[in-house]
């Protein structure tokens, strides 16, 4: 072996070397050692808190929404288990990819995901995106199965409002749909957070800080994927209140099969206390559908149908109210003493006024009748003669004192106001005069009036009850899920009539008349053992032809056929009900809309 | 026979320090794989391997023991020879994992050449150097030899691609030549020409190459994307405070949120589960055994077997150095092992066969003459 490197180098050489590497090591270590000093004694704190936001979630408990009752404490609407897949883009690294790899296994719309995920943009990464509410148990299988492959998806098991009847007094009960990103805003609602249902219509939207309830909490540790490995800590959300509807079911129920293939409305009072019985509108929808996600199309026919499914015609629906006004007429002629009950007027069929005729819906005439019989046979001649008298200003006074021409004040929202016409109104409205001969259509309420059909009832219980005009109420009480009371909701008197006791006798043998005199406008809807009070109406679509016809009116395009009206109470002595049916387009106010009446009456009082 | 005084010469310290070293990481590694949910139903296999591997390193490094390390200096030439060839046939026949071609596999047994020339390097250029070191330095004339001898499977291993790897070869070739010396003005031109190749180099990076440089220097940048791996690792390491959150605690690293728990980022583990003092005392073994190595280099008595040391022991602080100061968020995001504690065959091997030079190194010092 040659030893000739001993002549070049030394050993000295060589330690003189390795001491330079050995400083070079030493320097190496410190610095790493230093850089371990800064981020476990300088700025541990902060990311020892760092990695406890890592694996830490607060997940929010929805609170069951409260339940629906009606007056007997038959359950109408609860809250059903559904699993819903959200995603979390924290955990989810590439949130887009995920989304189109769950869209694939679910075999679902990407755009609709994509676009969720995009409205979401703006949100914390960690708050869950939903992307698809009520999976069938078969797609929460296909997701649990490809967990590993989709990171941040997370299953949860949400309350969904269950509307247990379907369409069951869908209008008066109402809806819900996801709160808005403006409602979020607003303040109004802090026990809200986006994603979650609120109440858009009916007493969902009404009582929404009853139902709501307030949102538990959850402390949850999870993997890097999201995953949750156990509960650390939970705080149990506070259910929302239950609420008693005033609704009896079973005669709503009656009423809406009554109602079925129909377009209308039919509303049932207790007059003694404005207590809604019964709400129906038609046609209707099936409120579950809000719930479980509506399809764009689904929501267009709904909106797009030319008989209005989503308004409830109850409240919202304004109508000319025929002779069922003729109450109103008769009532301010007889405070106003133009008239007592004895008072006779000849009707010949026709009336004629300055150079126009205006016919009696009876073309041969009632002859000589006084008040009762007018109103029991519904004789428009005597009642143009009252108009003639009272006067437009007159009877509009008496007709905003009866409760028309402003909102019942019933707790849901959107009701219509209807209309009382004025002289003053119509001049500020047209510009023209008023002209006396519009009076006599009003006082048989043709015309410029408009009513709801609940307005209506509010009156026709009134006249039942000895006056007292209730403000109709839906819900009678709240209750905590233990049956603890929370609220109870008082009957309120808004006004009282502006008639006497004598006058409202007059005006209630009238109705008793008209359902049980064989010659009155209501015979067909009277019952042998219940005495029935009622009025028909008709009002026309058209406006008033000098012949008036009923058979002609079948013949019409069913858009220009009259409304029919029929308000009714009973027993005619202290009713227990009070009942008002109007059927669009449905021709004659005794054939199309009474039976009903009588029908919802003989079921809430003979069962 | 065996030499009485190679068994009285024996390097108990060197040995000790590895065994050391290795529980650590088998620790470290159980805490890795077990905790993690990801990798639960892998670790009765990855153990069994682990295991395995580590068999086939240390009964390589007990038969090096046995033979004088000399041969090496006879044999360089093969053994370096042998591993460009298998480089070769990686590069033609290798299996493709997650998009890069390193993997040999032989009866469902996977092995990574590029590992092997960690050590064939060092014994190449060892062999070479010894024999025309001078207190002068080595000029142009004595240089381009090595530089091909490296630049060969440096290339190779580029393109497999395994970026860190080739790295690791690079700084052991360049910590052997720079421990010969290197003639002064050859010094300052192969600088000016390493910064040139450098620059041109960017352009050759692949685009995920260059990203992971770019997140490096700005890491908030893209925080669940590349940028993720670094933060991530901080944290971890970070939230081990002073005691550590303790063995199998490390909420970083149970819950999966560190990526590449077992191999690249070990140390994260071991820093969020045993805090800073745990972590410190674990630099100050791996310095001990990087510094036992330099004395193994001082105390030999030949040029071959100081050299050869030095190489080796070059490669295990590299490693070392690079993996944890990634781990730390001082450098890049590259895929080297931290030696002895990782997960991962080949490496364990090569890094076992290099503790059986040194200790080779180290018991033969008495056969030559100073």
């Amino acid at each position: 072996m040659s030893d000739t490197y001993l002549k070049t180098v030394d050993s000295d050489w060589y330690r003189q070397r390795l001491s330079g590497a050995l400083i070079f090591v030493v320097a190496a270590f410190l610095v790493l050692l230093a850089r371990l000093y800064y981020l476990q004694i300088v700025r541990g704190e902060d990311y020892r808190r760092q990695s406890q936001n890592n694996w830490v979630r607060l997940q929010s408990i929805p609170p069951p929404r409260g339940l629906i009752f009606d007056r007997n404490g038959t359950l109408l609407v609860d809250n059903r288990p559904s699993f819903s897949v959200s995603i979390v883009r924290e955990d989810a690294k590439d949130a887009r990819a995920v989304a189109l790899r769950l869209a694939d296994f679910l075999k679902e719309d990407e755009q609709s995901f994509l676009s969720k995920l995009d409205k979401a943009g703006g949100w914390p990464s960690f708050k869950p995106i939903v992307l698809k509410r009520d999976l069938s148990r078969n797609a929460v299988a296909v997701v649990e199965s490809h967990k590993l492959d989709l990171p941040g998806i997370v299953i949860s098991i949400e309350p969904m409002r269950h509307y247990i009847h379907g369409e069951l007094a869908s209008h008066l009960i109402g809806y819900l749909s996801e709160i808005s990103e403006e409602q979020l805003k607003s303040g109004r609602y802090p026990d809200h957070k986006s994603g979650d249902f609120i109440g858009k219509f009916g007493v969902e939207k009404s009582y929404e800080s009853f139902f709501h309830g307030r949102p538990g909490r959850r402390k949850v540790q999870v993997n890097a994927i999201g995953q949750i490995i156990r509960v650390l800590e939970t705080m149990e959300a506070e259910p929302g209140k239950n609420v008693f509807l005033t609704l009896d079911a079973g005669l709503q129920r009656k009423t809406e099969a009554l109602l079925a293939g129909k377009v209308g409305a039919a509303v049932a009072l207790d007059p003694s206390n404005g207590h809604v019985l019964a709400m129906a509108s038609r046609p209707a929808f099936d409120p579950n559908a809000f719930v479980e996600g509506m399809t764009f199309d689904a929501w267009n026919t709904l909106v797009s149908n030319a008989f209005h499914p989503m308004s409830n015609k109850a409240i919202q629906g304004q109508y000319p109210p025929g002779s069922t006004f003729k109450i109103v007429t008769a009532m301010a002629a007889l405070e106003e003493g133009l008239v007592t009950r004895e008072t006779r007027f000849y009707c010949p069929g026709y009336y004629r006024y300055g150079n126009r005729t205006y016919r009696c819906w009876s073309r041969h005439g009632h002859g000589s009748v006084d008040l009762v019989r007018a109103m029991a046979e519904s004789c428009d001649v005597y009642f143009f003669q009252l108009g003639e008298k009272l006067g437009i200003d007159r009877l509009a006074r008496y007709a905003t004192a009866c409760g028309l021409g402003q909102k019942t004040g019933v707790a849901l929202a959107n009701e219509a106001l209807g209309l009382v016409p004025t002289s003053s109104w119509k001049f500020k409205k047209t510009g023209v005069p008023w002209q006396a001969g519009e009076t006599l259509s009003v006082a048989i309420g043709q015309g410029f009036n408009l009513v709801t059909p609940l307005q209506m009832c509010c009156l026709i219980a009134a006249v039942g009850n000895g006056g007292i005009l209730y403000r109709p109420v839906v819900v009678s009480r709240i209750e905590d899920g233990d049956g603890s009371l929370v609220k109870e909701i008082p009957a309120v008197a808004r006004h009282v009539l502006p008639a006497t006791k004598a006058t409202l006798e007059c005006i209630k043998q009238g109705l008793i008349d008209a359902v049980n005199q064989r010659r009155g406008t209501g015979w067909i809807v009277h019952l042998n053992d219940i005495k029935i009070a009622g009025k028909t109406g008709t009002a026309q679509v058209v406006s008033m032809e000098p012949d008036r016809n009923q058979e002609k009116n079948k013949e019409r395009p069913l858009r220009l056929r009259d409304h029919a009206w029929f308000v009714a109470f009973a027993p005619a002595v202290s009713p227990k009900i009070a009942v008002t049916v109007l059927i669009e387009h449905g021709g004659h106010g005794a054939s199309a809309a009474g039976p009903i009446a009588r029908e919802m009456i003989r079921a809430f009082l003979k069962g | 026979m065996i030499d009485r005084r190679l068994v009285e010469h024996f390097d108990w310290i060197l040995l000790g320090l590895t065994l050391l070293l290795q529980s650590i990481g088998i620790l470290t590694l159980y805490s890795a794989v077990n905790a993690s949910a990801d990798v639960a139903g892998l670790i009765g296999p990855l153990y069994m391997k682990q295991a395995s591997w580590f068999g086939i390193g240390a009964m390589g490094m007990i038969t090096l023991v046995f033979f004088n390390y000399r041969w090496l200096h006879r044999w360089g030439g093969l053994i370096y020879a042998a591993c460009v060839v298998l480089l070769v046939v990686v590069a033609l026949a290798g299996r493709d994992i997650s998009g890069s071609r390193r993997w040999l596999v032989f009866g469902g047994v996977s092995f990574q050449p590029s590992e092997m020339v960690k050590i064939a390097v060092p014994i190449m250029l060892a062999r070479y150097f010894s024999d025309r070191i001078s207190a002068t330095g080595m000029t142009l004339k004595d240089l381009w030899r090595p530089l091909i001898w490296v630049l060969i499977p440096f290339g190779l291993i580029v393109r497999q691609p395994d970026l860190g790897t080739a790295l690791i070869v690079a700084l052991i070739a360049g910590s052997m030549t720079l421990f010969v010396k290197i003639e002064r003005r050859c010094l300052l031109g192969l600088g000016g020409g390493s910064a040139l190749v450098a620059g041109v180099g960017w352009f050759f990076l692949k685009a995920y190459q260059k990203q992971r440089i770019a997140i490096f220097l700005d890491p908030e940048k893209d925080p669940l994307g590349a940028g993720y791996h670094i933060i991530q690792s901080k944290i971890a390491v970070g939230s081990g405070m002073l005691t550590g959150k303790g063995f199998l605690k490390g909420t970083q690293n149970a819950l999966s949120f560190l990526p590449e728990q077992h191999t690249d980022f070990i140390f994260s583990v071991l820093a969020e589960e045993w805090g800073f003092l745990g972590s410190a005392l674990f630099l100050v073994v791996y310095f001990l055994i990087v510094a036992w190595g330099l004395n193994i280099a001082m105390r030999s008595k030949e040029p071959f077997g100081t050299i050869l040391a030095v190489g080796i022991t070059s490669m295990m602080f590299w490693q070392a150095l690079i993996n944890i100061a990634m781990a730390l968020g001082l450098l890049p995001v590259v895929g080297v092992t931290l030696p002895l504690v990782s997960y991962g065959g080949s490496s364990l091997v090569s890094t076992l066969l290099g503790i059986g030079i040194l200790l080779n190194i180290s018991m033969r010092r008495f056969m030559f003459k100073g």
